[in-house]
Order: structure tokens, then sequence, then C-alpha cells
């Protein structure tokens, strides 16, 4: 060791040299490493900030009105400010609405994807695709108009029930599930249709039992996100759907009311002007219900989610040992 | 019930690419055939000619006769998928479905075809199917764990049991070892001895010494130069191509001074 320089005593014995070699680190680097951690850390957090503290407003404010009772009555013959009325009607009605879209997307998505990617070619197949990629722009608004507009032709203007909500929300609905399903497929080894077809198995059959079972976990996150995309429309089913206060569970007849547009009229209808020392009357019940509500859909979609993770967990291909 | 293969005037193409040009050849009923060649010469291309896989991928076409018995498989009326239950494929990298277990995958080539098969029937054709793959003992215990849990050489097995379930006439191997250790890769070698007594046996491989050891007849193909099509050298027994072979390029190729 001629060289002059310090170096720092290490507890211990072993060659110095050795050890400096091993345990120097370069500073500039060692910085740089802390100041990244930093930035990336940072983002994160920042990005966490609207997320919380949307969770927050919303369970805070909504909490104090749900209950059991708000869960499991209408707004039938509720008025002013009445301490009562519920959202059951509305759930009834974004089940149903949202159900019957998603009946009505899921087999048109699945069947689009699989054209796309085991059958599509050449200019069919570049115009379902543009088409899917034109639709996914489409504002709700012009989907409910839409939709709205196609069933008056049939049943004349001011024509309002669940199927027309779900129609415009299948427009909606329908290239979220495309273009979800067309990257799950697409995700599925070219070897196991090869594996199938080798085993003399036609190309439906192949399509069927072994892409699409292969693929079926991605599908139904795929699905489910898209339930989710729609769930929260408001301004397509306040055209079609309509408001009502009452229960109505028949989707081919009625209005009927749903989660956000129930959010929309009890904010709109604001604050109640109660008649001083009247002791039945809340001013804020209106606002406190669509707080309620809000929160009520924001768990549906988080159960949704959950269910989602459960299924693909259910059907994905089983690990080794 | 195995059957000769004749092939006339065989040229094969990917779009307007001629990958193969002008086989001929024989594949004699209940031996094994090795198809032997440099890389990129078109052996696999070929090979998948046999079973009608090639036109699977897009653009892909084939010019020439395929004579299996005297049937064209490429003539009219000749369904594609009737042809792949008669000739079944061994890929070289093995390939069971993850989402079946040990038996389902021996099961797949009836279960995926919607055929009913009564539970004994079942049973009997996974036990005879994996012990003809030489499997059985390895898996005897642990059947319906997934077929992703074996180890690589297990698996190109269970895969070789899966396309034997169907029972075919011809079995295409392409490069079956070429991901294995030399234990399962004699384990395979000893299992095509004893399948070539019921099937016909075609094997792609990179392995001089395998070509040697398993096969009855050799195949070599070459390839000019990049762009230009595949061709087939020579074909004879085994033992001559190895000892004597009539082309220049045939001994260049088999004494490994070049490809
Ligand atoms: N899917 C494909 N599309 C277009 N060209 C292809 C395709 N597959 C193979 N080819 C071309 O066809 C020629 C023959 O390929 P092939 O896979 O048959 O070679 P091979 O003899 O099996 O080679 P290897 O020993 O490396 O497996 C090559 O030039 C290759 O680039
Ligand atoms: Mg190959």
């Amino acid at each position: 060791m001629a060289t002059a320089a310090p170096t720092t005593p290490a507890p211990g014995t072993g060659n110095a040299s050795t050890r400096a070699l091993l345990t120097t680190a370069d500073t500039r680097r060692r910085l740089t490493d802390r100041a990244m951690t930093v930035v990336v850390s940072l983002a994160f957090a920042i990005a966490l900030v609207p997320l919380i503290s949307l969770a927050w407003t919303v369970v805070s404010n909504g909490i104090g009105r749900l209950s059991p009772y708000f869960l499991t009555v209408s707004m039938r013959g509720v008025f002013g400010g009445m301490d009562a009325g519920g959202i059951y009607h509305a759930i009834v009605g974004t089940v149903l609405v949202t159900g019957a879209a998603a009946v009505i997307s899921v087999p048109i998505g699945i069947m689009a994807a699989v054209y796309l990617v085991e059958y599509g070619r050449g200019p069919l197949a570049r115009a379902v695709t543009f088409f899917v990629d034109v639709m996914t722009g489409i504002p709700s608004i012009v989907a409910g108009l839409f939709a709205y507009a196609l069933f008056a032709v049939f049943f004349g203007p001011g024509v309002r029930f669940g199927l027309v909500g779900a129609v415009a929300l299948s427009v909606l609905m329908i290239p979220v599930v495309v273009r979800s399903c067309e990257e799950m497929l697409r995700l599925v080894p070219n070897e196991l249709r090869e594996a199938s077809y080798a085993l003399g198995v036609p190309k439906w059959l192949t399509v069927v039992k072994v892409v699409l079972r292969t693929a079926v976990g991605g599908i139904v996150t795929g699905v489910m996100l898209a339930v989710a995309r729609v769930i929260g429309e408001t301004a397509p089913l306040l055209v079609t759907v309509g408001v009502i206060d009452s229960i109505n569970t028949n989707v081919f007849e009625g209005r009927m009311m749903t989660l956000p547009v129930y959010v929309f009229r009890q904010y709109a209808q604001g604050l109640v002007p109660c008649t001083e020392g009247a002791t039945d009357c809340i001013a804020t019940v209106n606002i406190d219900r669509a707080w309620a509500a809000a929160l009520t859909l924001i768990l549906i979609v988080m159960a949704l989610n959950l269910l989602a993770r459960l299924v693909a967990r259910w059907f994905a291909p089983k690990a080794g040992h | 019930m195995a059957q000769r293969i004749d092939i006339k005037d065989l040229d094969v193409y990917y779009g307007s690419f001629r990958a193969v040009a002008d086989v001929g050849m024989t594949i004699e009923p209940r031996s094994i055939t090795a198809l032997i060649g440099p890389s990129g010469c078109g052996k696999s291309t070929f090979l998948r000619t046999l079973n009608r896989m090639h036109e699977v991928i897009p653009g892909a076409r084939v010019q020439g006769t395929v004579l299996m018995d005297g049937v064209d498989l490429y003539g009219s009326g000749v369904d594609p998928v009737a042809v792949r239950r008669q000739v079944g494929m061994v890929f070289q990298r093995p390939n069971p479905f993850p989402t079946m277990s040990i038996a389902e995958n021996v099961l797949a080539g009836v279960k995926l075809n919607n055929r009913r098969i009564s539970k004994g029937d079942a049973n009997d054709l996974v036990e005879s199917s994996l012990r003809g793959a030489n499997l059985w003992n390895e898996v005897k215990d642990r059947l319906d764990r997934p077929g992703s849990s074996l180890s690589g050489g297990q698996q190109q097995r269970l895969c070789i049991a899966r396309a034997i379930a169907v029972k075919p006439q011809v079995l295409l191997m392409d490069e079956p070892c070429s991901a294995l250790d030399p234990i399962s890769t004699l384990a395979i070698e000893d299992l095509m001895a004893e399948l070539k007594d019921d099937y016909t046996i075609v094997i792609v491989t990179h392995n001089m010494q395998q070509a040697a050891r398993v096969s009855d007849r050799t195949a070599f193909f070459t390839i000019e130069g990049t762009g230009k099509p595949g061709r087939l050298v020579e074909m004879d027994d085994t033992r001559t191509m190895f000892s004597t072979p009539t082309q220049q390029a045939t001994e260049d190729y088999i004494s490994g001074r070049f490809g």
C-alpha cells in the first residue's frame, strides 16, 4: 500500500484495499439514488392525495345518513325536510339498468373481440377496429340521445324506460369490453392454439375451450372495469330513464331511478326552507341523501371489483406445486 | 395401422416467400424418419405441412401433393381437422394446457372435442397413454395436479402422452428433446423406439447422434442462402447416410464442416 490516500479505519481484520473496493460507494451515485427515491415516493404520495381526500369527503359526508333504513325504502311520499326516504328504488334501478346493459354488451363485445383476434383479417376487421375506437370517444350524453332517438322512432317522443338506458350504456360499454377482451385474447400464447389444433380439435372448439378458457380471468376483469365505467353515468340515464320516486322493477316499462341520477336530483334540490321552530324539518336532508347515495355507489363499485378479483383468481391457471 | 406418406413436388410458402421448394420423399410406415439440416432450412415448415398445421399461419400456403395411403391430404374434400386426428404432433417446447390437470391434459383431445367418455374408459386411457409416454410411474399419485407443475422433461412426455391418446397413425416431433436433459432425452428416445411398432414417426433433430441412434431413415435439407428456399438434398437409410452419403453437402454437414 504505497498510496497516501486516507482510508477509513475498518473494524475487524481483512485486506483493507479489498474492503475499500467493496465498501466505498460513489457519493454522487448515492445522492442521485436518494434524490430519486424521494421524488418517486413523493409522486406516489401526491397521486394518493386526491384519492384519499375524495374517499374521506364521501365517507364523512355520507356515513351519517347511511343506514339499513336508508337502503331499504324509496322516496315515495317524502317531501320537504322530512327525516325519511331512502335509495332502495335507485339501487334497484342501477342494478337492473346496468345489468341489462351488461347482458347486451358482454356477449357482443366478447364475440367482436373473438372475431378480431381469431378470424378478422382485411378491410372488415380494420373497419370494426376503427369504429370501436371511434365509439370509445363518444360523449356519454350523445349515447343517451342516440338511444332515446332510436326508441322514439318506435315508441314516439318522450319515451323513457329502463331498456332505453341500458342501450345507451351499452353504446358506452361495448367498445371497452371489445378493447379489453381483445388484449386478453392476444395474450393467449399461439402454442396453445396449435397444441389444440394438433389434437384434431376444430377451430371453434379451440376458441371456446382453450382460448377463452385461458383468458377468462382477464376477460372477467375487463368486463367488470367496463361495468364500473358505466355504473356512474348520469347524463344518458337522465335522458333515457328519467326520474321517479317509487320502486319500478320492470325495465321494459316506466321510468326508473338510478343512483347517479338520484345523487344529482337530491343535490339539485338543495337546502330545504324550513319554517322556524319546525321540529321534524332537516334543512340539509337532500344534500345528506346525495352524499349517502354517492357513498353507496362507491361501495357497490368496490364490491364489484372485489368480486371480479375473486372470479379471476378462481379461473386463473393453477400455479405449480 | 401406420401408413405410408408420399410427398411429391411440394412447395411451401409464407405469403410470397417460398420457404421450401421441390420436396419429394417417401416416409415408410412403422419406422422413424429423421429430418436434419442447418437452422432455417425449412424442416419445421416442412413437418407442419404433413398435418396441415402450416395453414393456420396467416398467409401460409402449400403447393404439391402429400399422399397418405394414396389420399392427397390437400385434395378437395379433405378436412384438416380430420387430418390432424390421424397425424399427431409434439412441439419443440412443451405446451401443456395451463388450465388443465395432468389427467385432463392427457384427455384434452377427447375433452376439447366434446366427446363423451365414461369414467372408467377415461382412467384407462390416461393410464395407458402415460405408460406409453413412460411417465406413469412419476405422476400416478398426482394426476389432478396442474400440468405445469411438472419438470420440462416430464411436461414434454406429458405432451407426447396427450398426442398418442388420440391414437394417431403418424406422430410428428419437432426437436422434442432440444430443451431436455440427457436422461429425459434417453427416455424419449426409448419411447420412440417403442412407439414405432404402432406409429409412423417423423422427427426433426439437430442432434446427429440422436438421428443416428433412433432413426431408420434420414433426410437432409439445406438452404443455399438467405431468401432462398430450403431443399431436400438426399434421403436414404440412416446407416448409408451417415457412412456413405452420395452428396458432398451431406457429408460436410454430418461431419460437422458446416451448419
Ligand atoms: N411464421 C413464419 N412467417 C414467415 N416466415 C417464416 C415463418 N416461420 C418460418 N419462416 C421462414 O421459413 C424458413 C424456414 O423456417 P423453419 O422454421 O422451417 O426452419 P427450421 O429448419 O425448422 O430451422 P430450425 O432448425 O432453426 O428450427 C426460414 O427462412 C424462416 O425465416
Ligand atoms: Mg424448427
